[in-house]
């Protein structure tokens, strides 16, 4: 198994004619995931090089390949509506690449797909792949390994550089989770943990955090409390100052909170190591497995 | 996007909250009028983007246009936390009874829109917020419902057992919510909402900051950044999109992606030195990125190796190494940079780089070890 995604994953992309989407669609193939179809209003009818059907909107797309998963390349300001569409088509896992969506659309995106059933990763992803399996995002592929270490982080490509040291050190993963970096995201680390733990192929769990925000804590205490998978954690923003936004809109320190010494203290606390660097992640995980 | 405290009152008014009349003035001379005309006495106010302007004296209160006058010829021109005073506030003075603390975020946790309350005014609410939490009233709004009856009279009375001040507070509340919705706000304060002593209920300063990604929509907004508050690399860096944050130390960095920046920084001091800057290139980075991302870590001159650590995903790495050798022609770069290059064509760009004075490196580690030892040379 894994999670969210498997080899059951019926993709459809939305921005496909777009450059990235196009891109990253053509990539996904290339991978084996199983791009079903594409989405872009007024380009319905049309077939992308790799032979990806393209439809006018996500219901039509729905109803003609049975899709149950999406992964957005609009561009932000168009990025809500392509979640709402995709939560009103019946889509059950929505994972956004797009970076920059203001706030409060997102305020208003998660009643609204709560309600429907459909889980959204992201905004500000860098995706989901579940190795040998699915990729559903913009990560390299070839980093990736197959095997029983689950990851999960708030950063694109921090969390490639430590896959790249799991992999080169024999350590393979179930599935690979970038949560996306902004404040308000619809599925945070805790939601990740809670899908990891009942994963019976995923025997540990590597959180990959950064400053801002208090989920990191919160984890710590879920792991304190008894969680069922093996822990190693990186921190990134020992050296960040208070009150600078760290390029991602989430990654800041206000009012004295959220700041990565907090979290690792929490992570000490509850008996997880917390690596130094990112290469020392295989080694404390070699360690616990 | 941080704003003004006298364009954060102009929005606070226009959303139907009490606040007193105010002008900005940027020579002293024309406090005078300012307060001839809104009636004194008069608070002159420091206009800088940053917190503690009290404590460092920079607002005073004046009881008569001369002496209005005076304290802003003493404001003007000085310098709080770093930041240069050359605007001031002339607001109508209130006479005060009883202070609150009302402010708005939006919760992370609950993932909705969420107002804190006080019955302390003037406070650090981030203060009051660890030593006291029992002193701060949190109410969670529900953005499909909007801000509800029940939760304002739960507010109010949690402020005062006064009816007619009680009787003000919830448009209050109502207008703030509003306003912060509407205007994409990511904190929105009025610090101190005091009572004057007849009983009324006015908004004596304001605060508020503005979700960066939501400026496209409110140009009127975006049209009040004060870019003189700002480092002049940081913005460089956002004219260029890229995200930049000027630090201390010698090793200058360009990395591709918020967290691997971080770890990167992080790493330098790990390996004993200090980082001289955040920068993040963003995806797809084009070489024009990496030139005006090499331009901004020149303007520092503290800097004594450059560590250029790319993680290639959508970056390309053959398209970062074209802007590196670009901005070593264009440039004339004597500072060495050590470059780490890994993922998505990879051997194009060492192949590009063969040759050129750069050091190259294979691993993140080595990249900062590397840079460091320059440094350090």
């Amino acid at each position: 198994m894994s999670i969210l995604i498997d080899k059951n994953t019926r993709l459809i992309v939305q921005g496909i004619t777009g450059r990235d989407g196009g891109f990253h669609a053509s990539q996904m193939v290339a991978y084996g995931t199983n791009v079903v179809g594409g989405v872009t209003p007024g380009k319905g009818g049309m077939k992308t090089e790799d032979g990806v059907p393209v439809f006018d909107n996500m219901e039509e797309a729905v109803n003609e390949t049975g899709a149950n998963t999406s992964v957005i390349y609009v561009p932000a300001r168009f990025a809500a509506d392509a979640i709402f569409e995709a939560s009103d088509a019946g889509i059950e896992l929505v994972v956004c690449i797009a970076e920059g969506l203001p706030v409060r659309d997102m305020l208003s995106v998660l009643p609204y797909v709560r309600e429907r059933g459909t889980r959204v990763i992201g905004p500000n992803s860098p995706g989901v792949i579940s190795p040998g399996r699915s990729k559903v995002g913009i990560m390299p592929g070839d980093i990736h390994k197959e095997g029983n270490v689950g990851v999960v982080s708030r950063s694109g490509t921090l969390t490639y550089e430590i896959v790249y040291h799991l992999t080169v050190n024999g350590i393979g993963q179930s599935t690979c989770l970038g949560i996306g970096g902004d404040p308000v995201i619809g599925t945070n680390l805790l939601d990740a943990m809670d899908l990891f733990a009942n994963d019976p192929e995923t025997d540990a769990v590597v959180l990959i955090g950064e400053i801002g925000g208090n989920d990191e804590e919160k984890a710590a205490r879920i792991i304190k409390d008894g969680y069922p998978k093996k822990v190693a954690a990186f921190i990134a923003g020992r050296t960040a100052p208070p009150g600078k936004r760290m390029g991602h809109a989430g990654a800041i320190v206000t009012g004295g909170t959220g700041t990565a010494e907090e979290k690792i203290k929490a992570f000490a606390d509850a008996g997880v190591e917390v690596a130094e660097t990112p290469a020392q992640i295989a080694g404390i995980i070699s360690g616990l497995l | 996007m941080k704003i003004h405290e006298g364009d954060a009152r102009g929005i606070f008014a226009a959303f139907g909250l009490p606040v007193p009349p105010s002008r900005f003035i940027t020579k002293a001379e024309e406090a005078g009028p300012v307060a001839e005309e809104l009636g004194c006495p008069v608070v002159v106010k420091a206009q800088v983007l940053v917190g503690g302007r009290g404590k460092a004296g920079g607002v005073k209160l004046a009881s008569d246009p001369i002496e209005a006058v005076e304290k802003a010829k003493a404001i003007l021109g000085m310098d709080i936390k770093g930041l240069t005073v050359e605007k001031v506030l002339i607001a109508k003075a209130v006479d005060i009874s009883k202070e609150f603390y009302v402010g708005m975020v939006v919760d992370r946790i609950t993932r909705k829109p969420l107002m804190m309350i006080s019955a302390e005014g003037g406070i650090d609410i981030e203060e009051v917020a660890k030593s006291a939490p029992e002193k701060i009233l949190k109410v969670v709004i529900d953005p499909i419902t909007g801000l509800l009856p029940f939760q304002t009279r739960k507010m109010a009375s949690f402020l005062t057992s006064d009816k007619d001040v009680a009787r003000q507070l919830g448009p209050v509340f109502r207008s703030l919510y509003q306003a912060f919705m509407e205007i994409d706000s990511s904190l929105a304060e009025i610090n101190p909402l005091v009572v004057s002593p007849d009983g009324k209920v006015w908004a004596i300063d304001a605060k508020i900051n503005i979700d960066d990604n939501s400026l496209y929509r409110h140009e009127d907004i975006r049209a009040l950044r004060d870019d003189s508050m700002e480092d002049a690399g940081e913005v460089e860096a956002r004219e260029a999109d890229l995200s930049f944050v000027k630090l201390d130390g010698s090793i200058g960095c360009i990395v591709n992606g918020a967290g691997l920046a971080m770890a990167t920084m992080d790493m330098i001091k790990y390996y004993g030195a200090e980082p001289a800057n955040f920068l993040d290139i963003g995806g797809s980075s084009s070489p024009e990125k990496v030139l005006s991302a090499m331009k901004i870590i020149l303007r520092d001159k503290n800097v004594k190796a450059i560590l250029v650590n790319i993680f290639g995903g959508i970056t390309r790495c053959d398209d970062v190494a074209k802007g590196l050798l670009e901005a070593k022609k264009r440039l004339g770069i004597d500072i060495p940079l050590v470059v780490r290059l890994t993922g998505t064509n990879e051997e194009e760009a060492r192949e590009l780089l063969r040759g050129t004075e750069l050091v190259s490196a294979d691993t993140m580690d080595e990249g900062v070890k590397k840079a460091i030892e320059i440094a350090n040379a």
